[in-house]
């Protein structure tokens, strides 16, 4: 249901780029905080480069630690935005408009964040290029070996990138020519040349309606491929059986993107605060992604509750001293009590009250408060399960993470976020022509004595 | 004779669709005139137009392209120093199979975006073509493409319809 005013075109070419024309002050505060944590970060990656990787907490048999953590995580986070976007564009949900363009900025962003951990992790950054890109030795030809799920993440995790950048490229379009209107000097020259000449006919107008379907529906398969595929890097790993569950892919997917609609609806809310968009992203487009992660977050659930019960149903060594550390042993048991609390049990029955779903700081709260329990729902997963890979006790240890790892995945939150805000300041984050053409499709229908907001769909 | 363009500002859609009812019953065609618009409106709002496309081919060519190239990096890489690992065959169908779909998607993804990009005849040309800023803003734009000797019907017919300003190329 429509609840917002109706404006006019130029009052939404105003009101949307307001964030490329205005710069508050706050803004800058933050965006300077995050560029100093950002620098901080790169600092301790130099110095981790440099030392080599035992100024971190890794050492065997637990040689994935915050690293890989925080990797599994910002693909996760990716997740939200083009199968948000991709989901609600097949739908034609008419509350997608505000969201979309967010959704993606924000995939693509966290991806790039993602693709740097492996690449960080590996304290030899460098050596990608034999890795993905070219044979180790070109005289013998030994190439990298195909049969290794860390070579197909790569292919996966580039062509989700490659897609989500063009996708929001091609969206971007018709807003880029309007900011090409309104701008002059060198700014009208760079957006002159990213417009492409777009000038609204009709055939556009045609095929930019296309391009977003037909996208969307090439881009969903490659998002459930990319974080199925992160889920074998585990399961394919010979020696940790408690990586072995057969449902591991699509509970990864599932984790995703309970863990990424999450991140969306957090940046929406603050989107709406720091840019005072409160017309633009309202209180129903909050609870409609509210009754979304309701449903997300109970089938996440159920994954999880399988991925145990078959866990310990096998009675393997392994496995059962993997789920004693997780469930019993500290500080591994206060994890886990904080992930299961913050990842479902505070927020879902919070989000079965639409006093809640449409109060904007609770849904701040809560949604924030998912993806503090995903990320620990990642490094119980990974950590307790290398600690405990064999059933020879004296080969157990544990693992706590180094002040350089902290301060790096402390840089990789600050980096997503000066990213997003940055992008903000170059683009408009909500698509202007998708809320003017909300505005056009409109309409108040009379039922008895009610008259009743409505929207006109296209078949 | 040469063509000329003529570009019709409306302040809203009704009169714009009016106007080119005008210049169909003035005898222009529906390919000499179009829509200049910052809205996506219902197709139909601005009257019927069937656009022809084979846009659908190119996921196809690019899908194609991009499943021969997967084949090719992973059966070359691997036949290059055919080094047996894990009992295995040299070429592995199961991770052949899933850097060949991502390679089929990618290709698919990158020629729909060069598809798009074509048929909807995109190109930093805009320096040559008639057109007015003010249609971000919320003005329709009429555009006439026609020979010289109808311009001067069209500029007739337009400012009838109610246009706010005419612009010639």
């Amino acid at each position: 249901m429509y609840e917002g005013k109706t404006y006019s075109n130029k009052q939404i070419n105003d009101d949307l780029l307001s964030s490329l024309t205005k710069s508050s002050l706050v803004y800058w505060a933050i965006v300077g905080t995050l560029g100093l944590i950002v620098l901080v970060a790169t600092v301790a990656v130099a110095f981790m480069i440099n030392k080599g990787l035992g100024v971190t907490g890794l050492n065997r048999p637990v040689m994935w630690g915050f690293f890989i953590t925080n990797f599994v995580f910002w693909i996760g986070i990716s997740h939200a935005g083009v199968m948000l976007s991709a989901i609600l564009r097949l739908s034609k949900a008419e509350w997608r408009r505000p969201a979309t363009r967010a959704a993606e900025v924000l995939t693509i962003f966290s991806l790039m964040t993602a693709v740097l951990m492996p690449l960080i992790h590996s304290g030899r950054p460098w050596r990608l290029v034999y890795w993905v890109m070219f044979p180790y030795d070109f005289q013998r030809g030994i190439w990298m070996d195909i049969r290794s799920p860390l070579v197909w993440d790569p292919a996966a995790v580039n062509t989700y990138l490659t897609s989500s950048i063009l996708f929001v490229f091609v969206a971007l379009i018709p807003d880029i020519a309007i900011i090409r209107d309104r701008s002059s000097g060198i700014k009208k020259i760079v957006y002159s040349v990213l417009s492409l000449g777009w000038r609204g006919t009709t055939r556009q107008w045609k095929f930019q309606a296309i391009a977003g379907i037909l996208l969307s529906a090439l881009i969903l398969p490659v998002f459930v491929s990319v974080h199925s595929i992160v889920s074998w890097d585990f399961g394919m790993a010979i020696a940790v059986k408690s990586w072995h569950s057969t449902i591991f892919a699509p509970y990864f997917v599932i984790g995703a993107v309970h863990s990424g609609v999450s991140g969306v609806v957090s940046v929406m809310i603050l989107m709406r605060w720091l840019f005072g968009w409160q017309n633009y992203v309202r209180h129903e487009h909050i609870d409609a992604l509210g009754r979304l992660l309701l449903v997300i977050a109970i089938a996440w659930f159920y994954f999880l509750l399988m991925e145990f019960m078959f866990g310990i149903y096998g009675q393997e060594g392994d496995e059962l001293a993997t789920r004693h550390m997780q469930l019993l042993e500290p500080p591994w048991m206060w994890f886990f009590i904080v992930f299961i609390i913050t990842a479902f049990l505070f927020p879902v029955p919070m989000w079965l009250f639409r006093r809640v779903r449409r109060n904007l700081w609770l849904m701040l709260i809560t949604t924030i408060s998912v993806n503090i329990g995903m990320w620990l729902e990642r490094l119980l997963i990974i950590v307790p399960g290398l600690a405990r890979k064999q059933v020879f006790t004296g080969t157990w240890y544990t693992y706590a993470p180094s002040i350089i790892e902290i301060t790096i995945i402390g840089g990789t939150f600050a980096m997503v976020l000066m990213l997003f805000l940055l992008f903000a300041k170059i683009f408009p984050l909500i698509p202007l022509f998708d809320i003017k053409e909300g505005q056009v499709l409109q309409d108040k229908i009379k039922v008895g004595k009610a008259e009743i907001p409505a929207v006109i769909r296209e078949e | 004779m040469a063509t000329q363009s003529i570009l019709g500002l409306y302040e809203n859609a009704e009169y714009a669709a009016e106007a080119s009812e005008s210049l169909e019953n003035a005898g222009f065609s529906k390919e000499e005139f179009d829509f200049l618009t910052d809205t996506p409106y219902p197709e139909g709002a601005l009257g019927e137009r069937h656009h022809s496309h084979r846009l659908y081919v190119f996921p196809f060519i690019g899908a194609l392209l991009g499943l021969s190239t997967a084949l090719l990096l992973t059966i070359g890489t691997q036949i290059s120093y055919p080094l047996i690992t894990g009992g295995k065959p040299i070429l592995s169908i199961p991770p052949m199979v899933i850097i060949s779909y991502e390679g089929t998607m990618l290709g698919a993804i990158l020629f729909t975006i060069i598809g798009i990009i074509f048929e909807s005849r995109l190109g930093p040309n805009l320096k040559n073509r008639l057109y007015d800023p003010r249609i971000s803003e919320g003005l329709i734009g009429l555009i006439v493409d026609c020979n010289e000797s109808k311009i001067a019907t069209a500029e007739q017919v337009m400012t009838q319809a109610g246009a706010i300003e005419i612009k010639r190329k």
